[in-house]
């Protein structure tokens, strides 16, 4: 009896990320997800711009590689034409959180049925490891070399807190990578964000605290544990809104 | 207990040593003398009878590279 | 069929649902407010989609998912906001997909005027995105033609899988003229859109709407691809019209309102018994360089009357090819000129010599 194998909703095609790069394992939990729901072959994924752009070779279904951070605006007009459709983004906090801001909160507000999956790891990974608008205090990156201060950068944004104030926001959770059990945590977050999109209730938001292991320039393992230790206390996991339970 | 067989796809393995890590039992290990046509070291089972079929490392792989078997009982 | 009296927005708005149109994604910006207005009236009467976007960027980006999703699908906009939407335009190309863009142009640079312009010649036919890639550019010169022309911006943009930009001005947008909704336009053809995203269970493979290219190799040829694209078009779509040219003294080039002035100039030059004819562009690229082969031995100069600085100007020049003198005339800031205007520069023709 096979216990766990490679999920029909991922392609056959290998990944370009880094070694223990969490995108591997967040992808792995949507295409599953799509599977298992039977959703696979009316879903429609948007890849973003990040190191998950090319997220369209990885997950098996149609795919929209869209301008950065305007992965929610895309899926609003998908959606609107196509309402019995599946549709999902894929993004960073980059993505979602800095020049996406306003496309990703009026999606929400306008109660889009979309599922809005975030990798949220503190940083912009593709282009080397710039301070993100999640990058934590103290976090040294290439553009705050000495450290995020307040003064200057401000401070980490918390996604899933301020869309949970929005009202056509149906289902927004945060959750993490770092284990095995906050990994099937992640997963049933996401099979709740898509059978809610699929009972046309709102706006479903999944961030997920992820990692950047060679940005970080920490080993895997490492990366994981440093995101348990550090990012889980200024984001913490939980249900932030659940339009079933008000 | 149970009982597991595990299966690996070499070619798509990163060596990034997750799998290694989150084993209970540790029979996980990096193998230095094998490498894969991308150049990344591969994986290999010390002791396959001690593998539980808890599925740890295939859930964390990244890659998919782990296929993970219950056997049957004795 | 009858004709009413009906202002430009709306005439837009209607020739667009006429055509087919099955979303509309906008914002609102003077002076083409009533395009949002009358589309969420009407979509929503015939069924259709209507989403006003929180920014002229989100709206575009809403046309690239439903565009790739199969849809007609349409924008429209005034020129700041067509500067915002440059990103969009530049992927939609490059992904290839279909789409009309309607510019109703305001008085620049930056905040500007909104009084009408037609400032943003470059901005339409040049593009402000990024890359090697071309917009289709229709400019009307009546309200009619507007409807004639959003007609068939549609099936453009679908026969070329590329975007197609309706290039009015203020004056179009908000003055009201008779008009047939109802006149018929040629129908083309259009192929089955194999290319959509509609989810794997309702097509064969996978689809795939992108304009990535990391290798070179690939990047060059699918440019090289884009590139034969615009030669067909460039071979079948210009559009012109030509008046008065036989023994023509001077030949004025001008599109959209502008033209429209200039043939009342070009009545009142002909009672001074001055011979003036002109080139009127309606397809602003592809431009309709092969109608400047046609100008008459007997031309003294080329006139462009633009209201801008003189951009359509740039593709005179190039036209031209140093045959002939080329002079400006221009207004800005939302000026509009007056016939006599005109009259006064050919009749000073010398001064107004750029070339």
């Amino acid at each position: 009896m096979i216990r766990y194998e490679r999920s029909k909703g991922l392609t056959d095609v290998h990944t370009h990320y880094c070694p223990g790069c969490t995108h591997g394992m967040l992808h792995k939990l949507v295409a599953e997800v799509l599977d298992e729901l039977g959703i696979l072959g009316k879903s429609i994924g948007i890849a973003s711009v990040g190191c998950s752009v090319f997220s369209y070779d990885y997950i098996n279904t149609d795919f929209q590689q869209v301008p950065h951070g305007r992965a929610c605006a895309t899926a609003t007009g998908i959606k609107r034409v196509l309402p019995d459709r599946i549709v999902f983004t894929y993004q960073g906090d980059g993505d979602l959180a800095s020049i996406g801001i306003a496309e990703s909160i009026h999606a929400a507000n306008r109660g889009e049925n979309i599922t809005v999956i975030m990798a949220n790891n503190a940083t912009y990974g593709m282009t080397g490891g710039q301070m993100a608008p999640t990058s934590l205090i103290g976090q040294k990156t290439t553009t705050s070399q000495e450290g995020r201060n307040v003064i200057q950068h401000g401070n980490p944004m918390r996604v899933s807190e301020i869309f949970a104030q929005i009202e056509g926001a149906a289902y927004v959770e945060r959750t993490s990578m770092h284990d095995i059990a906050n990994i099937r945590k992640t997963k049933k977050a996401i099979k709740k964000a898509f059978t809610y999109q699929m009972e046309n209730k709102g706006f479903t938001l999944i961030e997920v605290i992820s990692t950047c292991p060679v940005n970080w320039g920490m080993k895997p393992r490492e990366a994981l544990d440093w995101s348990k230790e550090h990012m889980l206390p200024i984001f913490p996991l939980g249900v932030f809104k659940d339009v079933m339970k008000p | 207990m149970k009982k597991g067989k595990l299966t690996f796809d070499d070619e798509s393995c990163k060596g990034c040593e997750l799998c290694v890590s989150f084993c209970p039992v540790e029979i996980l290990s990096l193998d230095k003398d094998r490498i894969n046509s991308s150049g990344y070291h591969l994986i290999t089972v010390s002791d396959m009878d001690k593998c539980i079929a808890c599925a740890n490392c295939a859930i964390i792989c990244p890659d998919s590279v782990i296929k993970v078997e219950v056997l049957e009982h004795e | 069929m009858s004709k009413v009296l009906m202002k430009g927005n709306e005439a837009i708005v209607r020739a667009a649902i006429a055509a087919g149109l099955d979303a509309f994604f906008g914002y609102p910006i003077t002076p083409q407010n009533e395009i949002p207005e009358y589309m969420s009236k009407l979509m929503k009467e015939h069924g259709r989609v209507f989403v006003q976007a929180e920014s002229e960027v989100a709206a575009i980006n809403m046309v690239y998912g439903a565009a790739g999703a199969g849809a007609r699908v349409m924008t429209s906009s005034s020129s700041v906001g067509i500067a915002l939407k440059q990103e969009g335009i530049s992927y939609i190309a490059g992904a290839e997909l279909p789409c009309v863009i309607v510019s109703v142009m305001r008085a620049g640079p930056g905040l500007g005027g909104i009084q009408p312009s037609q400032g943003d010649y470059f901005q339409a036919t040049r593009g402000g995105g990024n890359g090697d890639y071309r917009v289709v550019v229709l400019a009307p010169e009546t309200i009619q033609e507007t409807v004639d022309l959003m007609k068939q911006a549609f099936d453009i943009a679908d026969t070329y899988r590329n975007p197609v930009m309706v290039l009015a001005d203020g004056l179009i947008g908000q003055m009201m003229e008779s008009v047939d909704l109802d006149k018929p336009v040629k129908k083309r053809h259009i192929e089955p859109k194999t290319y959509i995203t509609t989810g794997t269970d309702y097509h064969e493979g996978r689809n795939i709407i992108n304009s990535l290219g990391l290798d070179p190799v690939y990047l060059e040829q699918h440019n090289f691809a884009l590139e034969r694209k615009y030669k067909e078009i460039i071979k079948h779509e210009v559009q012109y019209e030509m008046i008065n040219m036989a023994h023509a003294e001077y030949v004025i080039v001008a599109y959209g309102t502008v033209s429209r002035i200039v043939r009342s100039a070009i009545e009142s030059l002909t009672d001074m018994n001055i011979h003036v004819g002109l080139i009127r562009p309606i397809s602003l690229w592809p431009y309709p360089k092969k109608a400047f082969d046609l100008i008459p031995k007997t031309c003294k100069g080329i006139l462009v009357v633009e209201m801008s600085m003189g951009q359509m100007l740039d593709d005179v020049l190039i036209s031209n090819k140093g045959r002939y003198k080329v002079g400006f005339y221009g207004r800005a800031g939302g000026m509009v000129p007056a016939p006599e205007e005109i009259v006064e520069a050919i009749l000073h023709f010398d001064e107004k010599v750029v070339d």
